[in-house]
């Protein structure tokens, strides 16, 4: 991901941010869904044509995408189209309030667009319908290819501004994509938007890949590949797709992470039939060793601030998760609970461990402190794990695998996602079959 | 020099005895869990008597007598072919979290290496893979499957 594609050139419009009466409540599940409009965002007819966009319909997509985005975090209620009462660029210039209350919504988005030069130029506001004021306008200049990820970062704008928090839609998917019978699975790492356009596949199928993850600029994916039948960690650089083989260890490594600050994987190494963790930096090669025990130490996950690292080990007997110092010291287990608990991942906001948990035959995606207090279980399925966090903390991204009949008949893998609050579970859509997503961070910050 | 590995070999068999008598306790509690294949139905065979896989408990990588008697057998089939190498593969059934089960694949596969060198059969002979969850011989969501894909299962390198 080059820099200067994504530049985007961000104005603030002179408006009066202060005073908005509409909120959104996200500390608990939302059942009461605030009523948006969005309106198309009106396209200058003097717009040069572009070879690869018809800047035509280009307001009514990008109003589609936003809405789709609001939707799908079960906070927004996007009204019908066919309501709307005012002309796109009319409405953007001046909305009648009383005209967009008539239909219940609270709130409006407005907008207008254009390519000159070569350049996509997009200008919204965010109107406060209850207190019939203005509370964002903003305008943006970028490549018009870029035009998805605009519509994008309205939305992070506006999700921001109503809920208090960052939002998450400017953001990527890695998974590893499925095809072909459970027995003979053929996995290839693919790449996504958020809202599951743009799929890209980064390998061909030839080896089994697992476990992409993301590093904190998004620039590199690490992951377990079996290239030439040795599973290994390797690093990907997803723009120039040039991959190695991280570190020289004499057995299979595994459970590839890395640290918030992006200069270490951390990960699991198998010898002789014990797994411990180790890191590896990425610059100098130095390869340290974190746990030293005889039994599975796996699946770490650092904290955000770096300093502690969750675990899954097996060293009581059977997985639970543990935290440790991020040397190694100080290891105290945190779960306690009936069942097995494996997938510790600690969240951006340090506040949460998401985990999967196993018990009596149904596996469970949850959440709790990181001292193992204040567990909540988010959902139950017949099988289901690996949470990833949405970047702003609020939202898990996980898979599902359907139980099979003989021969594995009516196998599915599909990527969900939950919100923490345990609301609003929803399957992803993905062009195959898919398991192990990873949630990339905002790449507009 | 005929003797002297025969009394090698006898020694390897006393000092495997005693790794048997060591185990016993640990059979107890395999035993316990109940849910290890005993049956034939996905085995092959590195030659004729010589089955290919040994089956695991649910989370166990400790070898049943079953086991035990297959990789012996196993042990005399690479004594008696000393150019041939071989592969064991580790593998878990569906039901555990991927990274886990890569790891408890690699543990369950090392198990039954372990055996095979305590049979006098050289380390280096042997490689060690683990494809955790991903290579299941039998693809249905049964018990039966999943008894089916824990396993370690020896293979020829060619």
């Amino acid at each position: 991901m080059k820099k200067i594609l994504l530049i985007v050139f961000i104005f603030f419009l002179k408006t009066n941010i202060s005073h908005s009466l509409i909120t959104i409540d996200i500390t608990r599940g939302n059942l009461d869904p605030l009523p948006i409009a969005v309106s198309p965002l009106h396209v200058d007819p003097q717009s040069e044509k572009h070879k690869d966009i018809k800047i035509k319909e280009l307001g009514e997509k990008v109003s589609e995408i936003i809405e789709k985005n609001f939707k799908s975090t079960g906070l927004f209620n996007p009204l019908k189209k066919n309501a709307f009462v005012q002309k796109p660029d009319i409405a953007h210039l001046k909305p009648r309030f009383e005209d967009w209350r008539l239909i219940k919504a609270q709130a409006l988005v407005t907008g207008k667009m254009s390519i000159k030069d070569n350049k996509l130029k997009v200008e919204f506001r965010l109107w406060d319908l209850t207190a019939s004021k203005e509370i964002i306008a903003l305008a943006f200049t970028t490549t018009p290819t870029n035009w998805r990820r605009v519509a994008h970062i309205i939305s992070d704008k506006i999700y921001e501004r109503l809920t208090g928090e960052d939002g998450y839609f400017d953001t990527r998917i890695i998974y590893v994509a499925e095809s072909g019978p459970k027995s003979a699975r053929i996995k290839k790492l693919a790449i996504m938007d958020q809202d599951g356009a743009n799929t890209k596949y980064l390998t061909l199928g030839n080896e089994l890949v697992l476990t992409p993850r993301f590093n904190p600029a998004n620039q590199l994916v690490t992951y377990l590949s079996y290239f030439r039948n040795l599973p290994r960690v390797y690093l990907l650089d997803i723009e120039t797709g040039v991959q190695e083989v991280v570190g020289n260890f004499p057995g299979m490594t595994f459970a590839p992470r890395f640290s918030p600050d992006g200069k270490k994987i951390i990960m699991s190494f198998a010898k002789d039939g014990n797994s411990d963790i180790y890191t590896m930096n990425i610059e100098n090669r130095v390869v340290e060793k974190i746990t030293e025990h005889s039994s599975i130490d796996t699946s770490p996950s650092y904290s955000p601030d770096g300093k502690y690292i969750c675990f899954n080990s097996d060293r009581s007997g059977l997985q639970q998760i543990y935290v440790m110092k991020s040397d190694g010291s100080d290891v105290k287990r945190i779960t306690f609970g009936k069942g097995l608990y494996g997938t510790p991942v600690w969240s951006p906001r340090g506040d949460l461990i998401a985990f999967t948990k196993v018990r009596k035959g149904k596996f469970y995606i949850g959440v709790m402190r990181p001292d193992g207090s204040g567990e909540r279980l988010l959902t139950e399925n017949f099988y289901q794990e690996a949470p990833s966090w949405s970047p702003n903390g609020r939202v898990l991204i996980f898979y599902r695998e359907t139980k099979s009949g003989p021969k594995g008949a009516g196998f599915t893998a599909k990527l969900w996602s939950i919100d923490i609050t345990g609301y609003n579970e929803r399957q992803i859509r993905t062009e195959t079959d898919a398991s192990d997503p990873s949630w990339s961070s905002l790449l507009s910050k | 020099m005929k003797f002297k590995t025969n009394l090698k070999n006898a020694l390897l068999i006393i000092f495997a005895a005693t790794a048997l008598t060591a185990c016993s306790t640990a059979k107890k509690s395999t035993q316990g869990t109940g849910d290890v294949y005993t049956g034939s139905e996905t085995v092959e065979y590195l030659a004729s008597g010589v089955p290919d896989r040994v089956f695991f408990a649910t989370n166990k990588t400790s070898l049943t007598t079953k086991s035990r008697e297959t990789l012996r057998k196993q042990a005399t089939y690479l004594r008696k072919n000393k150019k041939l190498n071989v592969t064991i593969e580790g593998h878990a059934d569906e039901r555990g979290t991927r990274e886990y089960n890569l790891a408890l694949g690699e543990r369950r596969a090392n198990s039954a290496k372990d055996y095979l060198m305590t049979y006098g059969i050289s380390g280096k002979r042997i490689a060690v893979i683990s494809y955790g969850k991903e290579k299941p011989v039998n693809s249905d969501s049964s018990s039966l499957a999943w008894s089916q894909n824990r396993r370690s299962v020896t293979v020829k390198v060619k």
